[in-house]
């Protein structure tokens, strides 16, 4: 135990706690993006599954990475296409849709696996690529903090780029503005002449592309083939991160990087023999433990209604 | 387009305009309406006449199932909002279509944002809302949030809005039932202001008074039917409310002396603190007796909210204490306060008062399903509740399909009147009542006023009236408090020796009475 506890105060530690916080990270700012157009799509498992596998396949058959990129995304975007279309224009509950095409999407993926490779568990056999590594120069040679920053895949900085490039679309930029309009009050927006279907749509669309890239770093970069369920639980988990962080940037990103740690905790544990379930637990443990803190903190602030 | 013959300053006209919704019910039937150009036209009827079907119909939102639009003597086809602005036309709703969380520049450009390359131009989104605003000389403050402006701001901003969008015609439904007296004097002239530019204004309101002094002409709607238009020097107030009704209204209350029993109500040194840290309530006292109605008088926003929520247990005060019939409230649930037979109508009525998306008889049963003959062994008593809130419908004159009508299709006016259906039926012995007729038609505010008239002398109830209409509250209290900043700051003991004027000074400060004086509404110790 006190071998795990050492472990984790180290340089590498916390540059997996980054590694890990990547998917996680993409699928909160996927969640933003939806909530601020007040649509909470819980469809990102499956969407981030059937990227996920798009990127493997499309990166295998075309033999380029961004092959794989395209049709990773493209098949996210289809889910999520589906799921807008459900919710917006025939008024389907979200939850139901959503938990379809969750469904979907794990079952979706282990059958195209199979039809592709006859195995049912994962796609090595297909020799697919993966995206490269990025040693920033200068950076790299700093003692701890080049361990800790560098040497990501390429996708780990495009998903923290996006927090910037999120937050600049949502607050700086005319859709920005109309999707919180929409999100807010419906009402008023359409009083304007605003679609405001087609708004949430785009704003739905967005988050895709977002949580699609969550699920193409998980089969490109974190592991280099897809396997089964790969996502496990991450597509909710990154909704629990935005929810805990209340809409805040910063406690978000905490809370991101508190699963991050404890995905990275839960692998770490694997190799001390702890029993794998343990190990699993962490994130889940960590979401449950978080949603109670935070929400007993909040109702002490409220006022009492 | 084909040319029609016109009246040369007819800008609008609509011709037999019919619509239908889609659960069968005829709003407007064969209307034709005509509006000259630069004149204010007031639009009057009864809740559910049909007057923001009709303006809806103009504005795009609703497709009519019948009927011609002519503006500046060519038809023209109007089935969205977007196209009603090109067309110059421009409505301010009945409720405020404003996105809370934006500033007043975003709100004001939404749909139409300034651009910079990629990005969204804020600053000249504020420079464009400064021009606008000083170009029809109506200050607003371009960067504050909407959520923190004051009522009157924000119907500034909607008239804005429409400006800004080009308007030429203003369909203005209800602007001012939530605003304050000096807000709606404010209001007028720069309404007048504007006609004198040249706009025509359309304007919605069941206050005869303001309609009398605002309007060049009317038109009356009936159950969805025009019965008449007139130039406004032709009529008088008690001729609009005929035609309006179809029959002689009173608009004089008759009432008795009030002859006040025990307390009911005892109220001491009541502090509130608001979110924002600012003390919404400073040390207030008073008592309310049986049989008794004591009006509470104040611009708004100067406790009068936080004070019926405390009493009606919404809210929880910093410290004093409130008590119903001798016992304190501050432990109990709301169910507990209003099984003490307390009633209450919130001034919010969407969101306090009714469920939208309920029926009449989920809302009228909401405060007393659990309640013997309503429930028998835990399960609702369908026929009890059904012929209950069938008579009530009857009673109340609510004008609906029946029990099960959802809340969501009645008009205004007749949401309100289930509301004080279920309130007043359960035969309250202390009544909290905010807003009671804010925007409700002449015929529907007085029958609810005399129910309240009849529950204090019938039923000795003690009842406490916040109102914004000054002339409702001088006409329905027995006795009236000022409330100024959290405090009062008078008493009269009796209304007929005051009037709006006094009470007026009272209410913006400019004047205080005596701890003595104010004292004396404090009839217990
Ligand atoms: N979407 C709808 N579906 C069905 N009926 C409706 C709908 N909207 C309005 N109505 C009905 O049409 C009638 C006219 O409504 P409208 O809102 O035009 O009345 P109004 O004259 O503006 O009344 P108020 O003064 O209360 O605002 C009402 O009886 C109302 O119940
Ligand atoms: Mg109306």
């Amino acid at each position: 135990m006190s071998d795990l506890l050492s472990m984790v105060f180290t340089a590498d530690f916390l540059g997996s706690v980054i590694r890990m916080s990547t998917p996680i990270l993409f699928v909160a700012l996927a969640a933003l993006v939806g909530s601020k157009a007040d649509v909470l799509c819980i469809a990102y498992e499956g969407i981030m599954l059937f990227a996920a596998f798009g990127g493997v396949v499309g990166s295998a058959y075309t033999g380029t990475v961004t092959g794989g990129l395209l049709l990773g995304l493209l098949l996210g975007m289809i889910l999520i296409g589906i799921f807008a279309y459900f919710v917006l224009y025939l008024h389907t509950r979200p939850l139901l849709i959503g938990l379809a095409l969750n469904i979907l999407g794990s079952a979706g993926t282990v059958f195209g696996l199979y039809m592709l490779t006859g195995s049912k568990a994962n796609s090595t056999k297909l020799g697919s690529l993966t995206f490269p590594e990025l040693h920033i120069p200068l950076i790299e040679d700093i003692p701890v903090l080049g361990t800790v920053l560098s040497g990501h895949n390429i996708l780990t900085y495009v998903a923290f780029l996006s927090i910037f490039i999120v937050h600049v679309f949502i607050y700086r930029t005319g859709l920005g503005l109309r999707i919180r309009a929409v999100g807010e009050s419906p009402k008023a927006a359409a009083s304007l002449g605003i679609d405001v279907n087609r708004t949430k749509f785009i704003a739905l669309l967005i988050s895709g592309v977002l949580a699609s890239m969550g699920g193409i770093f998980l089969s490109m970069a974190y592991l280099p083939y897809f396997t089964r369920d790969m996502t496990a639980g991450r597509g909710f988990i990154g909704i629990a991160a935005e929810s805990l962080g209340g809409g805040k940037p910063l406690l978000t990103g905490i809370w991101i990087l508190i699963f991050g740690a404890a995905d990275a905790i839960g692998n770490l544990a694997q190799s001390f023999r702890l029993p794998s379930q343990f190990a699993q637990m962490a994130p889940y443990l960590t979401t449950l433990i978080g949603l109670v803190l935070i929400n007993v903190f909040r109702e002490k602030k409220k006022v009492n209604r | 387009m084909k040319a029609l013959n016109h009246d040369s300053d007819t800008v609008l006209e609509m011709r037999n305009i019919t619509k239908i919704y889609s659960n069968g019910f005829v709003a407007n039937n064969d209307i034709t309406f005509s509006v000259r150009r630069g004149e204010i036209h007031g639009l009057m009827g009864e809740n559910g006449a049909g007057k923001t079907t009709l303006m809806k119909v103009l504005f795009g939102l609703e497709k009519p199932e019948k009927g011609q639009i002519i503006l500046n003597g060519q038809e023209v086809h109007i089935d969205n909002p977007l196209q009603a602005l090109e067309y110059g036309i421009g409505m301010v709703h009945q409720h405020f279509m404003l996105v809370g969380s934006l500033t007043v520049a975003e709100n004001m450009v939404l749909g139409l944002e300034p651009k910079n390359g990629l990005l969204f131009d804020y600053k000249r989104a504020v420079r464009e809302t400064e021009e606008i605003s000083r170009r029809f000389n109506l200050p607003i403050d371009a960067n504050a949030i909407v959520n923190d402006i004051s009522v009157g701001m924000k119907q500034r901003l909607e008239i804005l809005k429409i400006l800004y969008r080009g308007a030429k015609i203003l369909l203005l439904d209800e602007p001012t039932a939530v605003l304050t007296p000096q807000e709606t004097t404010e209001l007028f002239k720069q309404l007048k202001h504007l006609r004198d530019q040249g706009y025509t204004i359309v304007f919605i309101s069941h206050k005869l008074g303001e309609v009398k002094e605002l309007c060049d002409r009317i038109t009356v709607l009936r159950r969805g039917e025009v019965v008449g238009t007139a130039d406004i020097d032709d009529v008088t107030e008690l001729d609009i409310s005929r035609m309006m009704v179809g029959k002689d209204v009173d608009l004089n209350i008759e009432k008795e002396e009030a002859k006040p029993g025990k307390t009911i109500l005892r109220v001491r040194n009541l502090n509130y603190t608001n979110l924002f840290g600012k003390k919404a309530l400073n040390n207030l006292s008073f008592d309310l007796r049986q049989g008794e109605i004591l009006g509470v008088a104040g611009v708004e926003g100067n406790g009068q909210t936080e004070l019926s929520e405390i009493l009606s247990g919404l809210l929880v005060p910093d410290s004093g204490e409130v008590r119903i019939k001798g016992e304190p409230i501050n432990n109990m649930s709301i169910r507990d306060i209003r099984l003490t037979n307390t009633s209450l109508i919130h001034e919010d009525r969407m969101i306090y008062g009714a469920s939208a998306d309920q029926t009449i008889v989920e809302n009228i049963i909401a405060d007393r399903y659990f309640q013997k003959g309503y429930n028998s062994k835990g399960f609702l008593n369908k026929k009890y509740n059904y012929d209950n809130t069938r008579e009530l419908i009857k009673e109340y004159q609510i004008a609906c399909d029946g029990p099960e009508a959802r809340i969501s299709t009645l008009s205004g006016g007749n949401i309100q009147k289930v509301v004080a259906a279920r309130e007043f039926s359960s035969q309250p012995e202390l009544l909290i009542v905010s807003q009671p007729t804010r925007g409700i038609d002449v015929g529907a505010a007085e029958l609810i006023r005399q129910k309240m008239i009849s529950l204090r002398d019938r039923h000795r109830t003690a009842i406490l009236l916040f109102s914004a209409d000054l002339t409702e509250l001088l006409t329905m209290s027995d006795g009236i408090i000022v409330l100024y900043n959290g405090e009062i700051v008078a008493y009269f003991p009796d209304v007929k020796r005051i009037n709006e004027e006094i009470l007026g000074k009272y209410m913006l400060g400019l004047e205080k009475q005596s701890p003595e004086e104010i004292g004396g509404v404090v009839h217990e110790n």
